[in-house]
Formats: C-alpha cells, sequence, structure tokens
C-alpha cells in the first residue's frame, strides 16, 4: 500500500501540452480513477506516474518520496495496459513470472507465488496455454495475475475494459473491484466512460485540456459539479446547462417534473420547454425538448417517471419546476461554480 | 410524353415477375476468360514455372548427368558413365578438404558476426535519434553498389602494400617493426591463410548486412511498443528485454535472414574470386570457386559438376529449414 502524489506536473510534445501542472494526491489503498475526454492528457498523466515518459516540469512521489528520475523498474509500480501487453511467445505461467525473474525471486518462491496469484484470479487451467489461444477475458485475468504477483505499492490501469465485448465488460469490472477490496493496492484507473469511472472510483479525478477539473467522490462530482464541464461529462444524460441571465443555471435531468403534477406550494424555478420528442427506457423516460433562450434555443433533457410521462405533449411547450434547492449555478465567463445569485 | 410511353410499356412487359427479377447465371460461355480461376491460374504461375525448370531443375540434373560422366569442356558428352569416380577423386585431392573446410568456417563465420550486427543496428535503428535518416541510406548503401566497384574498394582496403587501413595501424603505433603486429611494415591481408579467411567474412558481412537488417527491422517495428514498456515495467533491464522480448519476438525474421545468408554465402565465389583467389596455396579455397577452377578454367566438366553438387545437400537443408521458419511465422 502506498500514497501516490504528483505535483504541478506538466508534460509538452512540441507545442502541444498534453499536461498542464497537475496537483494530485490518491489516498492510501484508494482506487482512484481518471476520467475525461480522448486528448485530455490522462493517459500522458499515467505514463508519466509509471515513468514511461519524464515530465517537463513537476514530480511524482511515492510515499513522499520523489521517483521522477527513477526508470519504471525502479518505481514497484504495476500497469495494466489496455492490449494486456502479454509476451506472446511465453506461457501464461512464463507471463506471470517475467516480473519475479526480474527481480530474481528464487525459482521454488516463484512458483508458490505463481500459484497464488492464478488461484486468486481463477485461471489455473490457463497456465500453460499461449497469449494467442486465450479470450478477451482471460488475457485481462493474466495480465492483472503478472501485476499483482510481485506486490507492486501501486496499480495503474489504462482503460484495462475497452478492448472486451459488453457482457464481459460488465463482469471484468466486477472482478476488478473485487481485486482492489482483497488485495488493497492503491490504484489508478484511467477510463474515457463516465459510467465506469463513476462507478469503480473511490474517488474520480476529472480531467479536460490538461487540466484536472474536479477531484471528488462520486455523488459529489454529480451533485456539485465544480464547473460547467464535469457538469455536462458526469451523468447520462448530463446535466442540463441553460442561460440564466448573469449565470448559467445547471439541473440534473431526473429534477424536473411537469408543472401540472408538481405540489402547489414550494419553492420552484419555472422553465418554459418545448416538447420534442419522448423515449421510452425501461423503468423512466427520456423527454428531449428546448428552452427558448435570448441568441438561441438550448436543448434540454428531462427524465420522468411513467407516472408522470401522461402529463406531456409531444409538440407543446410546457412549463416545468425544478425545486430551487437543486439548481447549480456557473459563472458565465469561467465556467466554475458560484453561488446561487440573489433573486 | 407520347414518345417515352411505348418504351416504358414495353419495359414493363419484358421485366419478369416480382421476385424472379434477377437473371439467371450466365452460361459457361459468357465468363471472360479472365474471370476464370483456372486460366488466371495457369498464365500467371506460368512464368516462374518455366523460370525454375530452365534455370534451376535442368541445369540441376545436368550437373548429376556431367557429375556421373567424363565430360570436358572439350568434349561435354554425357554418353560415358563413370559412375561415382568423378567424386571419388575429387575427394583425395589435397584442395577438397581445404575447399570443405574453408567453405564451413567462412559460413559460420559470417552467420554469427551477422547476427550479431543485425540485432545492434535494428536495435539502434528502432530508436529515434538525431541523424536517423542519414543512418538508414547508409546502412543500405553496401547493397546499392556495383559489385566491379566493391570489388576495386576492398582490394585496395586490403592492398598488400599500399592497404589504409596499415597505413592507420601504422599511424597509430601498432604495426611496423618492433610493434604489436610488426615486424613487418604490412599485414598482408590477402597473402595468409587466416587473414584471408577472415578478409573475406568481413566482406561477405559488410555485403550482406543490409538485406538481414531491413528483414529484421520489419519484424522489430512489427512488436508492439507495449510490450517493451511492459517489460520496463515489470523490472526487466536492457539486456533481459533484449534477450527476453525482442530476440525473441524476432526470432523468426532472424531465422529466416540468417537462412537465407547462408544460401547465398555458402554458394557464392565472387568475393573470393575477387580477392584471395583461393590462395596461398588452396588454404582459403572454397567449394564453389574451386569446383569453377576445376570445371571450367581446368576443363574438366565432370569434376567441376561433383564439386558443385557437395553443396547441394546442405543448400537443400537451409533451403527447408528457411521455408519452414517462413511458414512458421505465417502462421502466427
Amino acid at each position: 500500500m502506498a500514497v501516490l502524489e504528483v505535483r504541478k506536473l506538466t508534460k509538452h510534445f512540441g507545442d502541444i501540452k498534453a499536461l498542464d501542472g497537475v496537483d494530485l494526491a490518491t489516498r492510501d489503498g484508494e482506487f482512484l480513477t481518471i476520467v475525461g475526454p480522448s486528448g485530455c492528457g490522462k493517459s500522458t498523466l499515467m505514463r508519466l506516474i509509471a515513468g514511461l515518459e519524464q515530465p517537463t516540469v513537476g514530480d511524482v512521489l511515492v510515499d513522499d518520496r520523489i521517483v521522477t528520475p527513477l526508470p519504471p523498474r525502479a518505481r514497484n509500480i504495476a500497469m495494466v495496459f489496455q492490449s494486456y501487453a502479454l509476451y506472446p511467445h511465453m506461457s501464461v505461467a512464463d507471463n506471470i513470472a517475467f516480473p519475479l525473474k526480474a527481480r530474481g525471486v528464487a525459482k521454488m518462491e516463484r512458483q508458490k507465488l505463481i500459484q497464488r496469484a492464478a488461484e486468486t484470479l481463477g485461471i489455473q487451467p490457463l497456465l500453460r496455454r499461449r497469449p494467442a489461444r486465450l479470450s478477451g477475458g482471460e488475457k485481462q485475468k493474466v495480465a492483472l495475475a503478472r501485476a499483482l504477483v510481485r506486490k507492486p505499492s501501486l496499480f495503474l490501469f489504462d482503460e484495462p475494459l475497452s478492448s472486451l465485448d459488453a457482457q464481459v465488460r460488465a463482469k471484468a469490472r466486477a472482478e476488478l473491484r473485487q481485486l482492489r477490496d482483497r488485495t488493497g493496492v492503491t490504484t489508478v484507473y484511467v477510463t474515457h466512460d463516465q459510467v465506469e469511472a463513476i462507478g469503480l472510483g473511490d474517488r474520480v479525478a476529472v480531467m479536460q485540456r490538461g487540466k484536472l477539473r474536479q477531484l471528488g467522490a462520486p455523488q459529489e462530482l454529480y451533485y456539485e459539479p465544480a464547473d460547467t464541464f464535469v457538469a455536462s461529462f458526469i451523468g447520462t444524460p448530463p446535466m442540463n446547462l441553460l442561460d440564466g441571465g448573469d449565470v448559467i443555471v445547471g439541473f440534473r435531468p431526473e429534477h424536473a417534473s411537469p408543472r401540472a403534477l408538481a405540489p402547489q406550494s414550494g419553492d420552484f424555478k419555472i422553465f418554459r420547454i418545448r416538447v420534442k420528442q419522448t423515449e421510452f427506457l425501461g423503468s423512466e423516460w427520456l423527454v428531449y425538448g428546448s428552452v427558448h433562450g435570448q441568441s438561441e434555443d438550448t436543448k434540454v433533457l428531462c427524465k420522468l417517471q411513467p407516472a408522470s410521462i401522461a402529463a406531456v405533449k409531444v409538440g407543446e411547450t410546457q412549463e416545468f419546476v425544478v425545486p430551487r434547492g437543486q439548481l447549480r449555478f456557473f459563472d458565465k465567463a469561467t465556467g466554475l461554480r458560484t453561488v446561487s445569485p440573489p433573486l | 410524353m407520347d414518345v417515352k410511353n411505348p418504351r416504358n410499356k414495353k419495359d414493363i412487359g419484358e421485366r419478369p415477375p416480382a421476385g424472379k427479377r434477377s437473371k439467371p447465371p450466365p452460361s459457361h460461355e459468357h465468363i471472360a476468360l479472365a474471370d476464370r480461376d483456372g486460366v488466371v491460374g495457369t498464365i500467371m504461375l506460368a512464368p516462374a514455372v518455366i523460370y525454375v525448370a530452365g534455370l534451376v531443375a535442368i541445369p540441376f540434373f545436368l550437373a548429376i548427368a556431367l557429375s556421373l560422366s567424363d565430360a570436358t569442356v572439350g568434349n561435354p558428352s554425357i554418353h560415358d558413365f563413370v559412375g561415382l569416380a568423378n567424386f571419388f577423386s575429387v575427394v583425395h585431392e589435397a584442395a577438397f578438404i581445404f575447399a570443405l573446410r574453408n567453405s564451413i568456417i567462412i559460413t559460420i563465420a559470417t552467420l554469427v558476426v551477422l547476427t550479431i550486427l543485425t540485432i545492434v543496428e535494428v536495435e539502434i535503428l528502432a530508436r529515434d535519434f538525431r541523424g536517423k535518416r542519414l543512418a538508414e541510406i547508409l546502412l543500405i548503401l553496401p547493397w546499392a553498389m556495383p559489385v566491379a566497384l566493391v570489388a576495386v574498394c576492398w582490394l585496395w582496403l586490403l592492398d598488400s602494400e599500399f592497404s589504409p587501413i596499415d597505413w592507420i595501424l601504422r599511424a597509430v603505433g601498432l604495426l611496423g617493426p618492433g610493434t604489436v603486429l610488426g615486424p613487418a611494415n604490412n599485414l598482408y591481408y590477402l597473402g595468409r591463410e587466416w587473414l584471408g579467411l577472415a578478409s573475406v567474412v568481413v566482406i561477405d558481412v559488410w555485403r550482406m548486412l543490409p538485406l538481414s537488417t531491413i528483414i529484421v527491422l520489419a519484424g522489430r517495428t512489427a512488436i508492439p511498443n507495449e510490450l517493451f514498456e511492459q517489460a520496463a515495467l515489470d523490472g526487466a533491464g536492457f539486456f533481459r528485454i533484449l534477450f527476453q522480448i525482442t530476440i525473441p519476438g524476432l526470432s523468426t525474421l532472424l531465422i529466416v535472414a540468417v537462412l537465407f545468408t547462408v544460401l547465398v554465402i555458402f554458394g557464392d565465389m565472387t568475393i573470393v574470386a575477387l580477392t584471395t583467389r583461393g590462395g596461398p596455396g588452396y588454404t582459403t579455397e572454397i567449394l564453389p570457386y574451386w569446383a569453377y577452377l576445376k570445371g571450367i578454367q581446368g576443363g574438366a566438366l565432370s569434376q567441376g559438376a561433383a564439386v558443385a553438387l557437395f553443396l547441394f545437400p546442405v543448400l537443400l537443408a537451409a533451403s527447408i529449414l528457411a521455408l519452414r521458419a517462413a511458414y512458421r511465422g505465417e502462421a502466427q
């Protein structure tokens, strides 16, 4: 177990600022997910932590010790790549043995550790196979076994689930989480999928254009986004952001309801929404509409319970209400969260 | 409208009923010649088959026939069957042992040096550095040089009196009276048994390096970079990565490159013919050059053919292994 910290981490590739002064610290044994759109610098951040790249400015610390100048092999950090990077000419057992051999672990001890790692992931029957004869899910397990066999102080995952198909993916996600719970090793997990990030992480770091936008618990990100980017990135569908005069007003789709069904008393804000279309999702309905703004119409999404969908008429402009407590306000210029404006 | 109408009607009339609109497959006569796989295949394969039959198979069987006859350049008839007499006769000549030994030594030494240098070059060229383009051009240059020019350059480099290598060695005090390599003022590369063989090996390596490097470099760039990064994260240093990740990853192409080199070097006589000419005595003689000397220069066609046939088992084995390695590589 270890604490990872990065300070003012910056990486330039020519003129491109892939990473622009990121400060970040994990807690001991934490599962931290890093999420952002492609090109936001999350993979660069991971490669800098692993030591595969050297930062332009800034430092990487493991347990308060600066490891920036150290090569990858001296950092005791295990990484699982998106492709799993299994050594194709070695059997599964030899793949798992590789980091142990590199550390000069004796043969008897090595056998024991390989067996234990294989048991943990349930891959004992695969030990003699070559990677070419494994399915995507099996490859992932082998990569995990190879990562954990040497008891690293830190796990790094670079989108390990994105090459699996949807069915295997859900199962693999649960296994990843269980594995972390069992080993207790601090884990940094990079993904572009915010659902995965929210579902897996103890805390989630949202990145955009080389900068850290927000770091917090999943609920915090969802309910109290730090800026308009986080608000529009987290959640399916994301937060609605509307022109509110001096500020930008945001609310979650599930917090809106038709005015006709709202209690008479209560502190509501009213939005006039032109309903374009509705969509049945099973447990709820999605309402697509737009709000007439000063310059242009803004698209709005509302999530309604089946009981309230009857009150919505497609093609008409209707009044929807959102409890004032659920409104979030953002600065128009900076996009940052502001306190609610005076009414 | 009126003009168009009749045609439209006609079209409608001719249209087959719904559900049967697609035409039946055209009968055999309508398929163009170029659409028939059998014909196209035969035409495409013909040049290769004619080439192999005319320039490989016929000369090969002719060589066997010659080696079993008493044909000479003056009387190239293969009607007089003499059995294995030619083989027994050449084996008992002093030059044969030298030629066989030197062919094996030169081939193996070239292979070892070539393999090592290929891996070194590939590892260098797989990385990014300033002037990489220039390095790549310099690397390919030996392959692009005409053999005549090559011969002139190397003969000058290895000249018994004016060798620039000797000149440099003298300048740094390694050659000449009272020095390590002394007392003579020259090394006489082509006039000594082992220096002669070494010179041939050096030229062979120099000549084959571009090809083997290009073959193996293709394999090196095909290894995903993540594999090397993973190995580095797993704690492997430079040599562990080289021997346990890179070289196994290159093995198939390395074998192909090496066996291809065997095929070229073992059967090739040009370098020896242009440099040592087998001398002094027969000490740097090799099988193909001796076969040429005996069969063409000496006029004993049958004996030359017999000598040349000693190359055959080695070349056959190398070819089979090369093909197998290539297939195995494809299967992966």
